[in-house]
């Protein structure tokens, strides 16, 4: 019953958004039908998790002759707990981005219809949802697809940016280069029967030779890897994201690439049942690249949105990190590590969703506010956003991995995972588990470093532009949205005792992995580690409370000990500098400056300084330009090249298209002519 | 199962820490005046300044924020919370399953991370620079911790802090084996990146434009600058006990017999005393670093670490 | 190690603290018990050159060094008028410098002492009567202690911020 209310609530959603394409009803009512549908999709999936017993509906459709790719139960409440956590994931970030777009469309009246954004918004819902619940390859593509051109067409609702044209391209591009990619590894693995079903399919690959297993394995890894955003399939990410409307950039970034990830571990785990160390140890250096390249791409940028999707570059890097460092532990015969592995990376899929959706929503209001992305523009918002200002705070310390949020936590059972890494029993694999430590303890410090710039200079300080100084705080729904994630972060950094014990048990039965023995005592979190006896153990809700406890004694203390309690406000010190203006306040490139230098063999940066001179004298200045650059290195040494080898290509097929009648007719005719041939060869 | 007065000792250690960080630090200035020929401060000079401070009055800029204000509050407590954590003077304690190194560490990196935002937020230059640099510093060298403390894992099986300092007493040849003695090394540089010490910052400096720690407290006063000092002189405390317990492990009490904890509080004092010698010569003995050669030693300090963990991995 | 050792022979340099000349310090105003009690230990030094010749920072530099060595008094220079509780203004006041003068005493958190160095920070000096000179320290800021001399010596200095303590070795 649930499951039909979910479809019901996002169809009612599109519904409604094409009927009024205007008006606050139109708003309202596309955003309840996509909160019903998200609530139940949350309900389904906290239901299948947790073990708590619903009742199960099942779809199977039924054809007059059923044909071969139509057989066997096509779409059901969640089988797999696995597909129940991606789809808790779609749910649990809908609600509040559907609640988002209430406030963040109003700005659109009068200027953009809200007809197709509205319903493309629950239409893409909709097949989020149902991707993880397909279990035939047909379905599996359908909602694949439909969720790539609804996304795209979302993503082209401002196409008079051409920008915006460019980003939608690339992306439209890489989705179905992605898809070409896991179509093969489908094709590969369909049984002699034709049967789609993934339980036959599984059965089938299981009697496929190692080769052909591991040639699926890395076609499905470049197909999902592309949708996932990994290194170097990453190049649509920065540019599509921001280009997206704010709450369409949140589900993307947080949901969307997380359906990479559930497609790797459908044929990683599921379907091909774990398979040599090769596979994890490529998807775990795969990740740990991720993770160090998008960090170190997110420090330079200084749009805010580009500098989020970078950041889900990297994030997404560490999930693999956890799902590679899971494989590879499956590989090697260590169960208990190999749960540690894959429940880190799923803890780390649904964390990030929150954070990322957070921050996300918190840029879209930066943005309805200023109308820029330039961190560059902006400054001082604290003082005219202060909630937007929190909410964005708690989201950049949960992304730095800061303790007791919930990135923290599982940035820190992925380090659990690895720190088991001095268990396997082959030296030269097992060293790559340190380097993937000193990887990830990199990038998650950089990400800090970055955070403190993104929030430092769009928040803090003096506002440095008009649009910043007369900003106002975000609507009510969008404050409301970003508070109920915000508070997510924390909850869900606090809950980690219950987290654990239930992704344990949704990777339990795959590929054979036993039931986590991940024991709970009482609000702590225990994780038994390889060595005998050792565990490790933190309590993420003790330290929050030790935090407030403390944070509240020590003004207590101060009071108890009679400290003065006087206070002036002054100015800031200048060094006794006459006024204070903005422009001598930091900026965003000045602040990652450090780091080009340190990192410059991978930036080469380059910079551009021209300077006008006052027309009498070269000793008076009027105005100095800079420009810095950074090399693209896979924009420029691995696309460009492979895109303009194409068009050279394409350039010369296309003399084929002559437009003259005759040519056409005589192509037809030979067409005719060869596949009578071929049929008369297959005939006989 | 710790009895109801291993809480009484979790809190006293922390308290004890807390008396202890400015005579620590009153320790090393009156050290390096000692060989710079004069007769300098008396140790407990930093106690003074602290009550002096928390009888000034704050000077808050009109640009600053609630963050600005709050900034102080957030470094001491996530300072005071890791004194909870370390084994200053009992193991196990009643707090090891609440953190373990990895929680100390980002703890540390939470009260960075609020004391660079409070750096930006009054919108003046030198606090901006201070930001930029301080983070650049705690990014590279968080991978040598991680390094640090896997190498340190590795022979006791978990990050556990009870786990690693009972392993280490409990087989006394594995404190000098090349994985412990190099993983020591680089926490010692980690050590003086992270506190704002020679040759990486110099806490007496008063040219802006070679500050890193400093530079972001230049707004601060009264109680809120009383706050951050004290919570920065913690800091090294609490990481010379780290590198003393850890390492050398021998004093720390494992009853909780007042014989043992008067031990372990002579042994604490040593380790302290030793090290605070060993940083003042050092310090006097080395120029500061160019910023930009900051990185190069925090690189030098990675490569110990890589060489910790391969040692580590070939021994075992 | 040659440094350690050259340490060693050299010894404690500082030198005893005689009471000196009454004539060249001036206290103006008698710093009240609290503000003396508070700063009587510890001391945070904001030095400020408002125009001067630098003759006198050149000998302010000396106090930090093993001969004067003012930390024994618990005196330390510091890097922001708002850990300062004390400003050590040189120089008369030029026109440019009287501003920032005045916001660095803003900045200062209360309570506060002025210690005014020099001939010029109390009379102008040689520069009295200038146009590029706004007026002596005193018609800017309010001072606690005139040291004159021009340079005076750093144990004058010395004197003179001790005398604002209340502290100053008195001659028997």
């Amino acid at each position: 019953m649930i499951f039909l209310l979910m479809v019901a609530g996002y169809l009612f959603g599109a519904l409604a958004a094409l009927l009024f394409a205007r008006g606050w009803v139109a708003r309202w009512l596309t955003a309840a039908g996509a909160i019903i549908g998200g609530a139940c999709a949350v309900t389904l999936a906290v239901a299948e998790v947790f073990g708590f017993d619903i009742g199960s509906f099942q779809i199977i459709v039924v054809l007059a002759r059923r044909p071969w790719w139509l057989q066997g139960g096509v779409i059901q409440d969640p089988a797999q707990p696995l597909s129940a956590v991606f789809l808790g994931v779609v749910g649990a970030i809908a609600i509040p981005a559907a609640l988002y777009s209430i406030g963040y469309t109003r700005a659109w009246e009068g200027r953009r219809s809200l007809r197709m954004p509205g319903a493309m918004l629950n239409l893409f819902l909709l097949s989020m949802s149902l991707v993880p619940l397909a279990e035939n390859i047909l379905w599996f593509v359908l909602f694949w697809e439909g969720m790539a051109v609804t996304s795209y067409l979302l993503v082209m609702t401002e196409a008079e940016e051409p920008e915006t044209v460019h980003a939608g391209n690339w992306y439209l591009g890489m989705t179905q280069f992605g898809l070409g990619f896991i179509l093969a590894a489908f094709f590969l693995l369909l049984p002699p029967d034709g049967s789609g079903d993934f339980t036959a399919l599984a059965k089938h690959a299981a009697t496929l030779s190692p080769g052909l297993k591991s040639l699926v394995f890395v076609l499905a890894l470049i197909g999902f890897g592309s949708k996932a955003g990994l290194v170097p399939l990453h190049v649509w990410l920065p540019s599509a994201h921001p280009a997206a409307p704010s709450h369409v950039s949140a589900l993307m970034s947080g949901v969307m690439i997380k359906l990479g990830v559930y497609g790797v571990l459908l044929f990683g785990l599921r379907l091909l049942g774990g398979g040599p160390a090769w596979w994890g140890g490529l998807v775990l250096t795969l990740g740990a690249v991720s993770a160090l390249l998008g960090v170190l791409y997110a420090l330079m940028e200084h749009d805010l949105k580009r500098l989020l999707a970078y950041h889900s570059i990297e994030n997404i890097g560490i999930i693999f990190i956890g799902v590679g460092a899971g494989m590879m532990f499956l590989s090697y015969d260590l169960p208990a590590l190999a749960v540690l592995g894959f429940v880190g990376g799923l803890y780390h899929t649904i964390n990030h969703a929150c954070f990322k959706g957070l921050l996300f929503l918190g840029a879209g209001s930066v943005l309805h506010a200023t109308h820029t992305r330039n961190m560059e523009e902006m400054g001082g918002l604290i003082k005219r956003m202060p909630r937007t200002a929190l909410f964005f705070l708690v989201g950049a310390a949960a992304i730095s991995a800061l303790p007791p949020l919930n990135g923290f936590v599982s940035e820190w059972v992925v380090f659990q995972a690895l720190l088991g890494g001095a268990s396997i029993p082959q030296r030269e694999v097992a060293v790559l588990m340190p380097i993937a430590v000193a990887m990830l303890a990199l990038a998650s410090g950089l990400a800090a470093a970055c955070f403190v710039k993104a929030f430092g200079i769009t928040f803090l300080g003096i506002a440095r532009s008009h649009e910043a100084e007369q900003a106002r705080e975000a609507p009510v729904s969008m404050q409301v949205a970003m508070a109920a994630l915000a508070l997510a972060c924390v909850v869900l950094g606090a809950a980690a005792y219950a987290m654990v014990p239930a992704l344990g048990r949704v990777v339990a039965g795959l590929a054979g992995l036993p039931p986590a023995s991940a024991v709970t005592v009482s609000w702590s979190l225990r994780v038994p580690l390889s060595a005998p006896g050792a565990v490790g153990q933190i309590s993420p809700l003790p330290i929050l409370l030790g935090l407030a406890l403390l944070l509240v004694a020590i003004p207590i203390g101060l009071w108890l000990s009679r400290a003065s309690r006087a206070l002036r406000v002054s100015d800031t010190w200048g060094c006794g500098r006459i006024a204070q203006t903005p422009r001598m306040q930091y900026t965003a490139a000045a602040f990652a400056e450090p780091l080009r230098r340190i990192f410059a063999a991978l930036y080469r940066p380059t910079e551009d300084v021209s300077i006008d001179f006052h027309p009498e004298s070269r000793y008076f200045v009027q105005s100095i330009a800079y420009r810095a650059h950074i090399i693209p290195w896979f924009e420029r040494y691995l696309y460009d090249p492979v895109i303009d080898r194409v068009i050279a290509w394409a350039a010369r097929v296309r003399a084929i298209q002559s437009g003259s009648l005759h040519a056409y007719l005589t192509y037809l005719v030979a067409a005719l002519v060869i596949m009578l041939g071929l049929l008369m060869l297959w005939g006989s | 199962m710790p009895l109801p007065t291993g809480y009484t000792v979790a809190i006293a250690q922390t308290a004890l820490a807390l008396l202890l960080a400015p005579g620590l630090v009153g320790l090393i200035r009156w050290l390096k005046a000692r060989l710079q020929n004069r007769r300098g401060a008396p140790v407990w000079q930093p106690y003074l300044e602290l009550r002096k401070l928390f009888a000034k009055e704050v000077v808050v800029s009109s640009n600053a924020s609630w963050l600005f204000r709050v900034a102080p509050f957030v470094v001491f407590a996530s300072t005071v919370a890791v004194a909870f954590l370390i084994p200053v003077l009992a193991v196990p304690s009643p707090f090891d399953p609440v953190g373990d190194l990895l929680v100390v560490v980002y703890l540390l990196l939470l009260g960075t991370f609020f004391l660079a935002l409070a750096g930006l937020d009054p919108g003046s230059a030198f606090g901006g620079m201070g930001s930029s640099r301080e983070m650049t510093v705690a990014a590279l060298s968080e991978p040598t911790v991680a390094l640090a403390i896997f190498a340190l894992a590795l022979g006791a099986g978990s990050t556990n802090l009870g786990q690693i300092v009972a392993r280490t007493m409990a087989d006394p040849a594995a404190a000098v084996s090349p994985g412990y003695l190099l993983a020591f090394g680089a926490l010692f540089v980690v050590t003086l990146a992270e506190n704002g010490r020679l040759p990486v910052d110099n806490p007496a400096t008063h040219l802006e434009l070679t500050m890193i720690h400093e530079a972001m407290i230049l707004e601060y006063s009264g109680r809120y600058l009383a706050l951050i000092e004290w919570a920065a002189w913690l800091k090294v405390l609490l990481f010379f006990s780290l590198l003393g317990n850890l390492f050398v492990p021998w004093g720390v009490a494992t009853v909780l017999t007042p014989s043992a904890l008067g031990w372990a509080l002579a042994t604490l004092l040593a380790k302290l005393v030793v090290l605070a010698v060993v940083l003042a010569v050092f310090e006097t003995r080395v120029a500061k670093l160019r910023l930009f050669r900051v990185p190069e030693l925090l690189a030098v300090s990675f490569v110990l670490a890589v060489l910790a963990i391969t040692v580590s991995f070939l021994v075992r | 190690m040659g440094l350690l050792s050259k340490i060693f022979r050299t010894g404690i340099v500082t030198e005893a603290f005689p009471p000196g000349d009454p004539q060249i310090v001036h206290l103006v105003r008698e710093v009240d018990l609290r503000s003396r009690r508070l700063f009587g230990r510890a001391l945070g030094i904001r030095e400020v050159d408002a125009g001067s010749c630098n003759g006198c920072e050149i000998e302010i530099s000396g106090l930090m060094g093993p001969v004067y060595d003012s930390e024994r008094f618990g005196f330390h220079f510091v890097a922001s008028p708002r850990h300062a509780d004390l400003l050590l203004v040189t120089g008369p006041v030029t026109r440019n410098m009287e501003v920032p003068l005045r916001k660095t005493y803003e900045a200062t958190p209360s309570p506060k002492l002025v210690v005014a160095v020099g001939d010029c920070a109390h009379t102008c000096g040689v520069f009295k009567g200038s146009y590029a000179v706004a007026g002596s320290v005193d018609q800017i800021i309010p001072v606690d202690v005139f040291v004159d001399g021009c340079p005076p010596e750093p144990a004058d200095i010395l004197r003179g911020i001790l005398t604002a303590l209340g502290r100053a070795p008195q001659a028997s």
